[in-house]
């Protein structure tokens, strides 16, 4: 491509953002600092201005904060167009047009695609559509959840815990509300932090008054005539009396509109290269079209190469930055985004953040404090290297241990440590569950193939 | 001419108006060991970040090599170390009872509550000034503000100050890397933080009994999750917060309106605009930070920096303030310059041991900066540079002689 194109673009071209949310809004501030001077639209489905998420199962569900005011603030002016409550319907990549759901259609030289995820809705949709059957992404639901919360009901069920719905169970103690929690696996987060961490948190709710039921699915809703949800059915036969349910199953990826645009968009989310640019179906790199955020899957140079969607704040952020920087510069200046994963959630009083991709280690050593006392910090090692730590209560730790698996430094972690326990001494199995059982909200999902598990025989096709 | 070591240059009085020439020297060699049994010194901001994030290090004593430790492990009749010079999980117990009176989640509200107090002390302060056209900064100002916040926090009698001061003055002596090799001064310190804490026993047996909406009260009556803290634990904790609740803040100030009054611009604005005082005081805080070393680490294993070894035990020095000035971290280092944006400073360290009294600090150097910048008219230097305190640790001007031609009213 002519370097004058690019020339022409950061000062006349246009941009196109789809989706109006946290790495739609930080894209479209890094193309202006970057000194983008052309058309930049904003497209988004929800009615608001980009707002923050992570309060809503938190802040906002305990009342602390208004859903009405987690909108994010801006860092810069960022004069756009904004196309807000109405959804792209469709993509046209050879017109370079994107569909709107109003009959709309706008045009872009380049595009991106940050169009996030959803919660997943409860299978049954009969059952689904009961009157306090809820789900937690949108502003709007979580004001809906925090008034019928506030409410006093005999009881809230959650159903899958993840990180989202250990969140709304403990925002319920909080609030004093009776909570019941029905999780697939052995225990709260083991799709994200294995099966030992797992029992932490299993601990952790049930001392602060979760009913928690592991190994347990549900297997319908019941309602009253009114059409009010009123019971839930559990896979061990028993019944519980309810008022509100929380479905917390983990996220759809928002590619739909997707579908027979040539895009290599699916279920998993969007392909792209390091530098943030969309494959199309065919595996080839688009040059036009770039993913940030939620939606995007983006090989990791430090995991193997895998492809990572990582459901985490920071990498929505440090994604769109680094995709508007590549969207307005040449080839050379480009950048690849290997953020080091990251990712926080608060629960029951406990700070638990985690570096690196904890669902790709395979054993677990607590080098400081213990599991006993909720205080610690893991680290998880995967064929012989550090490659993921999480902490409980012990944040502060951690910009260590990212810098451990940054450096692919060797595990075990044979080093004293300070407050290193004789239970840290050794590691163990971390336990994370087989892989091909559905677990909701690992935060991160590996889709693509390890290079250490190269079974693939590749047979070319001949002419 | 022998140039004496790097280290001991940074230590050396004469030094002590201005180091920073000395810090860039430091950066040259980020990894300084000059001398067998010496220190090593950093002064690179990544490394500085790293090393005060790793769980090798140590803040202990007694995980120093033979030979260092006899300075300042606990004697019989000493008190036990506070938590600053402790490791997890000692450190974090002691760390979190204290902050449980102080701060967020028990305490949300409790500095923020007194900006309406501090605002009060700083124009009585200003006022007593009275018709004086020329005054001390620090013995009028900068020195008494805090003392009289940390001493209402604590819930300690401000008129015992003059007591009280005769034993801290050999205690921050005592911190000061340059007598660390003179055990008479360890020895000094150590008789002054007993006498200090046998003081503020006095005050603790009270509120034991009387509980008041005071810190030493809620030191001693603690009972949340981590249990109690020993008496001995009390008074070694109220020890330190006594000392650090005001020895830095003097410092930041002091340094600040002298930062200020080299750069009248910003001053100017200041005067205007008292909102500026947040970025100025989190740019001073980068650029002459109250405290410029912590020299008291140690590795409790062998580590590596930058391709060299640290053998276990070694004693480890953070020169935060040259990490501050790190042209790999800051662009245009030397320049304050209240308007950048990217300020991550080392000002209050980082890591479990990053400054307690933080957002204490930060709301008194912002009231006391604004406000004299709003009341004194035509403020100018009556010297420069003013006269240093001996301490390299804890830099600051020991006088600072201001002249103006008036006050203004109060607001
Ligand atoms: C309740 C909750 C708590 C969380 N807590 C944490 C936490 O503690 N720590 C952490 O690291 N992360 C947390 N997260 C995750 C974090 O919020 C996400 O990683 C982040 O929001 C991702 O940003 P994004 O812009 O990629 O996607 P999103 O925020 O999902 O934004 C995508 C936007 O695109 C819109 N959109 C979708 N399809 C279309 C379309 N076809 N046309 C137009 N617009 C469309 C969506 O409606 C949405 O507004 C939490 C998320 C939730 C929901």
């Amino acid at each position: 491509m002519p370097a004058d194109h690019v020339d022409w673009l950061r000062r006349e071209g246009r941009i196109v953002i789809v989706g109006a949310s946290l790495a739609g809004l930080r894209a479209a501030e890094t193309l202006r600092a970057e000194g983008f001077a052309g058309e930049l639209t904003l497209i988004g489905d929800e009615p608001y201005e980009p707002y923050d998420r992570p309060p809503l199962s938190k802040s906002v569900l305990l009342g602390k904060a208004s859903p009405h005011r987690t909108e994010l603030p801006h860092r810069r002016e960022i004069d756009a167009k904004w196309r807000l409550g109405v959804a792209a319907t469709g993509l046209d990549l050879s017109a370079k047009r994107v569909k709107l759901a109003d009959g709309d259609e706008v045009e872009y030289d380049r595009l991106l695609i940050a169009t996030g995820v959803r919660a997943r809705p409860w299978l049954k949709a009969d059952e689904a559509r009961l009157d306090g059957v809820c789900l937690l992404r949108t502003r709007d639901d979580a004001a809906d959840l925090y008034q019928r919360l506030k409410a006093g009901p005999r009881r809230v069920f959650v159903i899958g815990a993840g990180f989202a719905g250990s969140e709304v169970a403990s925002a319920c103690r909080e609030m004093g509300v009776p909570v019941t929690v029905a999780e697939r696996a052995g225990a709260p987060l083991v799709g994200a932090l294995g099966g030992v961490i797992g029992a932490v948190a299993a601990d952790l709710q049930t001392e602060n008054g979760v009913d928690l039921r592991p190994h347990v699915t549900v297997t319908s809703l019941e309602g009253d005539p009114v059409g009010r949800v009123r019971a839930v059915h559990l896979s061990d036969e028993s019944v519980v009396e309810v008022d509100v349910v929380v479905v917390s199953l983990g996220s759809v990826r928002n590619t739909d509109w997707l579908t027979g645009s040539g895009l290599g968009a699916g279920p998993r989310g969007i392909a792209c290269d390091a530098g943030c640019r969309a494959f199309d179906f065919r595996g080839i790199v688009t040059d036009d079209v770039f993913v940030a955020g939620d939606v995007a899957r983006s090989p990791h140079a430090l995991f193997g190469y895998q492809f990572l969607s990582l459901e985490h704040w920071g990498n929505a952020v440090a994604q769109a930055e680094t995709a508007a920087h590549n969207m307005i510069c040449h080839g050379a200046d480009r950048r690849p985004h290997l953020w080091m994963p990251a990712f926080w959630s608060s629960m029951f009083g406990v700070n638990i953040k985690s570096v690196g991709v904890p669902p790709m280690g395979d054993q677990l050593m607590i080098t400081q404090g213990s599991l006993a006392e909720r205080r610690f910090v893991g680290v998880y090692g995967y064929q012989g290297r550090v490659i993921a730590a999480v902490s409980f209560d012990n944040t502060r730790w951690l910009e260590f241990y990212a810098r451990q698996i940054e450096r692919g430094a060797p595990f075990p972690v044979e080093f004293p440590t300070m407050d290193r326990r004789p239970e840290g001494r050794q590691p163990v199995a971390a336990d994370f569950p087989d892989p091909s059982l559905p677990t909701h909200g690992p935060t991160v999902t590996l889709t693509g193939y390890s290079p250490a598990d190269q079974q693939l025989v590749f047979h070319p096709a001949r002419h | 001419m022998t140039q004496a070591p790097l280290f001991h240059q940074i230590t050396d009085f004469a030094n002590r108006a201005n180091p920073y020439p000395l810090y860039e020297e430091l950066r040259k060699n980020p990894v300084l060991h000059e001398e067998e049994g010496g220190p090593y010194v950093f002064s690179s901001y990544w490394d500085i970040e790293a090393l005060l994030h790793d769980p090798r290090i140590s803040s202990d004593a007694a995980n120093l090599a033979a030979g260092d430790d006899e300075l300042s492990g606990p004697e019989a009749t000493g008190l036990p170390p506070s938590f600053i010079r402790l490791d997890p999980p000692e450190h974090d117990r002691l760390r979190r009872i204290a902050n449980s009176s102080f701060g967020p989640p028990h305490r949300p509200r409790r500095i923020d509550n007194m900006r309406g107090e501090l605002g009060e002390i700083v124009t009585g302060l200003i006022d007593g000034f009275g018709d004086a056209r020329q005054i001390d900064l620090v013995d009028q100002f900068a020195y008494p503000f805090p003392v009289t916040v940390i001493c209402r926090l604590l819930g300690v009698p401000r008129e015992d100050e003059p007591r009280f001061r005769a034993w801290v003055d050999p205690i921050v002596a005592g911190l000061d890397p340059d007598s660390r090799t003179s055990a008479e001064s360890q020895r000094t310190a150590q008789e002054a933080r007993l006498q200090l804490g046998m003081y503020l026993n006095g005050l603790v047996e009270q509120r034991a009994k009387e509980p008041r909406d005071d810190m030493l009260s809620d030191l001693v009556n603690s009972h949340g999750p981590d249990g109690a803290m020993t008496t001995m634990e009390v008074l070694s904790t109220a020890v330190l917060l006594l000392i650090a609740g005001h020895e830095t803040t003097v410092n930041l100030i002091t340094n600040g309106m002298l930062t200020l009054l080299r750069h009248p611009d910003i001053l100017q604005r200041l005067s205007q605009d008292p909102g500026l005082s947040v970025k100025i005081v989190e740019e001073l805080l980068r650029y002459e930070p109250p405290v410029q070393i912590v020299p008291q680490r140690t590795n409790i294993t062998d580590i590596e920096v930058r391709g060299v070894t640290i053998p276990k035990g070694s004693r480890i020095w953070l020169v935060l303030a040259a990490g501050n000035r790190d042209p790999e971290r800051f662009t245009d280092p030397e320049r304050f310059d209240p308007d950048r944006g990217d300020i991550q400073h080392l000002g209050f360290g980082s890591g479990i041991h990053s400054c307690f009294g933080a957002p204490l600090a930060r709301l008194e150097t912002q009231i006391a900066l604004s406000e004299l910048a709003r009341r004194l008219e035509n403020p100018r230097l009556v010297a420069d540079p003013p006269p240093y305190r001996q301490n390299a640790v804890l830099r600051g001007p020991r006088h600072l002689e201001i002249a103006f031609d008036g006050l203004r009213q109060a607001a």
